[in-house]
């Protein structure tokens, strides 16, 4: 049955620890207009997380097919090498995803084989929060880019460090901060991934965004200015209901040229994910796939194929070709879950998947400041080896993280874990997610692993980059 | 600023300096002040009240927002005479008085079996529409009958088990399971926790939800065994992971029978061997499992945690500023009800002021109660589901001015928006909390809400103010004790423009945090 594949918030009501978070630094407008006119995504390259949420089958996205046990186990569920898109040692790709081959051939596509943790947990939620927070075995709520963000708020450029938060002169400046701009996550919610103890992701939607017009915007402007009387959490509405005029100032005019549907967030029920429902359109996708206008050009799969996660993507394309200074972003796609009638429901969400990278890769691969660009994209965990009774698989381990992005150095890294040694029925690890971090934190966003990481990590740096 | 002017430990009294009656009964209004708590030997805890008649009403509508969905202002001028004390009575004491039923729930028709559907692309289809529409129905019938209910506190309470046992639609998709849920929560929520939790275990949302269907004698699913240790009853740090998969064995076998309403015990996949859970060893079941988990000192003060950190701040089990009274209004018969009233008399309780963002669910309910704004179902049924998806944006095109009403559709659209739909919690740790939700899409998503209920609202008693006078009006209407100077600068941009006010102040500082 599918987990409730796209709402897993900051944190749960229960383990959540987030009441801290504050933002910091003050920049004006014209700061921000201005060091994304001179200097945007200056020290480095952007990264953007792409989170599948429901556990998707690794095994029939990257298949060994000339594997006799890939076979043995999966009976009606398996590939054969005729129908899924030949790879090199034996492995070929989801017969959905022509765009990613393409990308493959072009040395664009890595493959990180066997990616998983220590002691994998089967639970949804807690192998969710094991990626997101990079930190198994420990009740952390903060997720890894979320350190990252306070980090860059320790050691601010773009403003005031610390709590001279509300320093500026009153009256020449908008209240708003840099963190609001450094991390943004397109949907209504927050990620955990992107939250950190003090410092969170700006949320974008990927329907029209822009602070309130007219005569509430502009007492909305007043309203949000910081009052001695605001106890901590009146402060931080205020602080960021100021965000919101921060980062729509500057993403809303980047927005605005890219969409023309007339959407909020949706407000319909989802009927329930990818399992025997998987027809719904995703409830929390907010926007209508056929009405954003294309951004990519003549080459890119058409935004009703990208869907849900197409229309994140188009946000996130928009932003980075505007020279937004956002460094990471995190989008996502759910209803992974396909415990039942695995073939169809995977066929078409890797369909929608290959359809909305292979767009955005169009969309961003070709603007100078996409060539920074760095995509990763992992799931909370595989499948078991062996297909279950329902036509389905039932929650695994390991499996394989896509990495694209010009600078990428293409093809497989990591081992590929052995199909007939198996952990009770799981595959074994052969590559620490966190190496992928590490990698990804030193070579895209310029910082050193151990700040999110823990200064005594030692996880093998990896080839992908 | 209006409101508690000192909580503390006295020895004397701190207005007058004599020394207390001794013994000191416990909650008694003394000449000056509020006896909150009895400290013993002669120190008292007390709220200096300085014979405010302000404070009370403040602290009152404090409990109100906190405990319900908001007083108004007619009921605030009736209960404050009463003190705050006999406000709690009134509140809790509600739903043994509640008469008519404002929203009684609806009837869903029933699904048909997925194996009916499953091959068939027309049937996949008609099934899935099903689910949306009852779906949306009844997420509908809930947040009128919030606005509605003369039982805001049952409500209340109903909303927090909701969160506490949180289950998802999205994944047990049938309406009616999770409308008895609902009303599992609603029954039994003010009653012993082992009950409670029992019920919820055996019903079939949560069996669903939880994948019991998974949970065979030859392979344990420990989801729930887990989950009901973890997030029901203990708290991380008081079993074992050998407790979880004892205990999931113990659960093996537990369906949801025939009819698809209820519970049964498929007895071949039941494994009756013996088990050890928490020191206790035998053939227990699952009931045993729930009675020994339920009663253990550790469940006791995490549930009292629990209705602490959602009602009052948030804490952890072992900090409840609160528990001496909670622990001991629960007992042994772990009373939840007694320990919620408890704790709505503590001082920690009143103490709580500013510590708590409004939830998305209680900022919509609140907000359209204090505007008299009704919530009008889709005139064709459910069936405009995804013209809803546009509503966050279409709430204030749609309005008449004054019509004092808002539809369903852009109600559900805000709360989608917002990101708390009721009976879609994200994952059963239930929603989060505080800074959670102030991200800067929900600023813009609260913004368009605001504007819309202001819109829609009838205002003649803020119009009836002269200018000057009206953002004090506004903040009586919300039962806001005032503004700070910030917000007041702010409102003179309005120029006393009721709706604008009204917006304003739905926006502000003030009225998100409680």
């Amino acid at each position: 049955m599918p987990f409730d594949r796209r709402r897993f918030l900051i944190a749960s009501g229960v383990t959540g620890g987030l009441a801290a978070a504050t933002t910091a630094g003050v920049v004006s407008y014209r700061e921000l207009h201005h060091s994304a006119a001179q200097e945007p995504l200056a020290g480095g390259g952007v990264l953007v997380v792409v989170t599948l949420y429901g556990g998707n089958d690794g095994l029939n996205m990257v298949i060994p097919v000339e594997d006799p046990a890939y076979r043995a186990a999966r009976g009606e569920l398996a590939y054969s090498a005729e129908q899924a898109l030949p790879l090199t040692d034996g492995f070929a790709l989801h017969p959905a995803m022509t765009g990613l081959r393409k990308l493959w051939d072009d040395r664009r596509l890595a493959i990180i084989r066997g990616v998983g943790y220590p002691k994998p947990d089967h639970s949804h939620f807690r192998s969710m929060a094991i990626w997101q927070t990079a930190s198994p075995g420990t009740t952390s709520t903060t997720g890894w880019l979320g350190r990252w963000l306070d980090a860059q708020a320790r050691t601010s450029t773009g403003g005031t460090p610390g709590p001279g938060i509300w320093s500026a002169p009153a009256g020449s400046s908008i209240p708003g901060s840099a963190a609001a701009l450094r991390a943004v996550s397109v949907g209504p919610t927050l990620a955990p991934l992107v939250v950190g103890a003090t410092t969170a992701a700006a949320a974008v939607p990927t329907g029209p965004f822009a602070a309130p017009g007219g005569a509430i915007g502009q007492e909305s402007r007043q309203l949000y200015r910081p009052d001695p009387a605001d106890g901590p959490l009146a402060a931080r509405v205020a602080s960021s209901g100021a965000d919101l005029f921060t980062v729509a100032g500057t993403l809303g005019p980047v927005l605005a040229n890219e969409t023309d549907q007339d959407q909020g967030p949706a407000g319909q029920l989802d009927a329930g994910g990818g399992d025997d429902t998987a027809a719904t359109p995703p409830a929390a996708s907010t926007a209508s796939p056929s009405a954003s206008a294309a951004p990519t050009g003549p080459t890119g799969p058409t935004a009703a194929k990208a869907g849900a996660l197409g229309a994140q993507l188009d946000v996130v394309a928009a932003c980075i070709r505007a020279g937004v200074p956002t460094r990471a972003y995190s989008v996502n796609l759910g209803g992974f879950d396909t415990h039942i009638m695995e073939k169809a429901t995977q066929a078409k969400l890797l369909g929608e998947l290959d359809a909305a990278l292979t767009r955005f890769q169009a969309a961003v691969g070709g603007d100078p400041h996409g060539t920074a660009v760095t995509t990763v994209v992992y799931s909370e965990f595989g499948r078991r080896v062996a297909a279950n009774a329902n036509d389905g698989t039932d929650h695994g381990t390991a499996a394989p993280v896509l990495v694209l992005g010009t600078g990428v150095r293409g093809g497989f890294h990591g081992d590929a874990p052995s199909l007939t040694n198996l952990d009770d029925g799981d595959l074994r690890f052969t590559t620490d997610f966190r190496s992928i971090y590490a990698t990804l934190l030193e070579r895209v966003l310029g910082t050193e692993a151990g700040v999110v990481l823990g200064s005594k990590e030692r996880f093998p740096r990896l080839a992908f980059l | 600023m209006a409101g508690v002017d000192a909580i503390g430990r006295f020895p004397t009294c701190p207005v007058c300096g004599a020394a207390y009656p001794s013994p000191t009964p416990a909650r008694q209004r003394l000449d000056c002040l509020t006896v909150l708590e009895h400290g013993g030997h002669g120190t008292l805890t007390v709220r200096w009240d300085g014979l405010s008649m302000a404070t009370a009403r403040s602290d009152i509508a404090f409990l109100h927002r906190r405990a319900g969905f908001g007083a108004s202002p007619a009921q605030l001028d009736a209960a404050v005479a009463g003190g705050y004390d006999a406000a709690v009575d009134a509140l809790v004491g509600v739903g043994a008085r509640a008469d008519a039923d404002p929203e009684p729930p609806p009837t869903f028709a029933p699904l048909p079996r997925l194996a009916d559907v499953r091959t068939d692309p027309q049937a996949r289809s008609t099934y899935a529409q099903m689910v949306r529409q009852q779906g949306t129905e009844l997420t509908g019938w809930w947040v009128r009958r919030m606005v509605a209910s003369a039982d805001p506190f049952t409500e209340k309470l109903t909303f927090f088990w909701h969160g506490h046992f949180a289950t998802s639609i999205t994944k047990v998709r049938v309406a009616q399971a999770m409308l008895a849920q609902n009303e599992i929560f609603r029954r039994s929520g003010n009653g012993p926790f082992d009950a409670l939790t029992l019920a919820v275990a055996r019903d079939p949302a949560m069996l669903a939800w939880l994948d019991a269907g998974q949970n065979r004698k030859e392979h344990p699913n420990e989801n729930f065994s887990r989950e009901l240790m973890e997030l029901f009853t203990l708290g991380i740090g008081n079993y074992t992971e050998t407790d979880v998969r004892e205990a999931a064995r113990a659960f093996t076998g537990w369906r949801v029978d025939a009819s698809r309403t209820g519970f049964q015990l498929a007895a071949k996949q039941h494994d009756d061997g013996t088990k050890t859970v928490l020191g206790k060893t035998g053939d227990l079941g699952g009931e045993d499992v729930i009675a020994l988990v339920t009663h253990q000192p550790a469940s006791a003060r995490w549930v009292c945690a629990r209705l602490f950190s959602r009602f009052a701040a948030p804490v952890e089990p072992d900090a409840n500023p609160a528990a001496d009274a909670m622990l001991t209004a629960y007992g042994s018969a772990l009373d939840a009800g007694a320990a919620v009233a408890a704790m709505l008399r503590s001082p920690a309780f009143l103490a709580s002021r500013g510590k708590l963002v409004a939830q998305p669910v209680e900022y919509v309910v609140t907000t359209l109660r204090a505007l008299g704004l009704r919530v009008t179902p889709a005139a064709d049924g459910s069936a405009d589901a995804s013209a809803g998806a546009g509503g966050g944006g279409g709430a204030g095109t749609d309005v008449a001015a004054g019509s004092g009403a808002l539809p369903q559709r852009a109600v559900l659209a805000a709360l989608a928006g917002l990101g708390q739909v009721p009976f879609q919690p994200p994952s059963v740790g239930g929603w989060p909390e505080n800074a959670a939700w102030l991200t800067t899409a929900s600023t813009q998503v609260r913004t368009r809400f605001a504007t819309a209920a202001a819109a829609a609202a009838n205002l003649a008693s803020i119009a009836d103010e002269p200018a000057a006078g009206r953002p004090d009006a506004v903040a009586h209407l919300l039962s806001l004790d005032g503004w700070t100077a910030r917000t007041r600068e702010a409102m003179t941009g309005a120029g006393g423009n009721p709706a604008r006010l009204v917006a304003l102040a739905l926006l502000s500082p003030e009225y998100l945090t409680v």
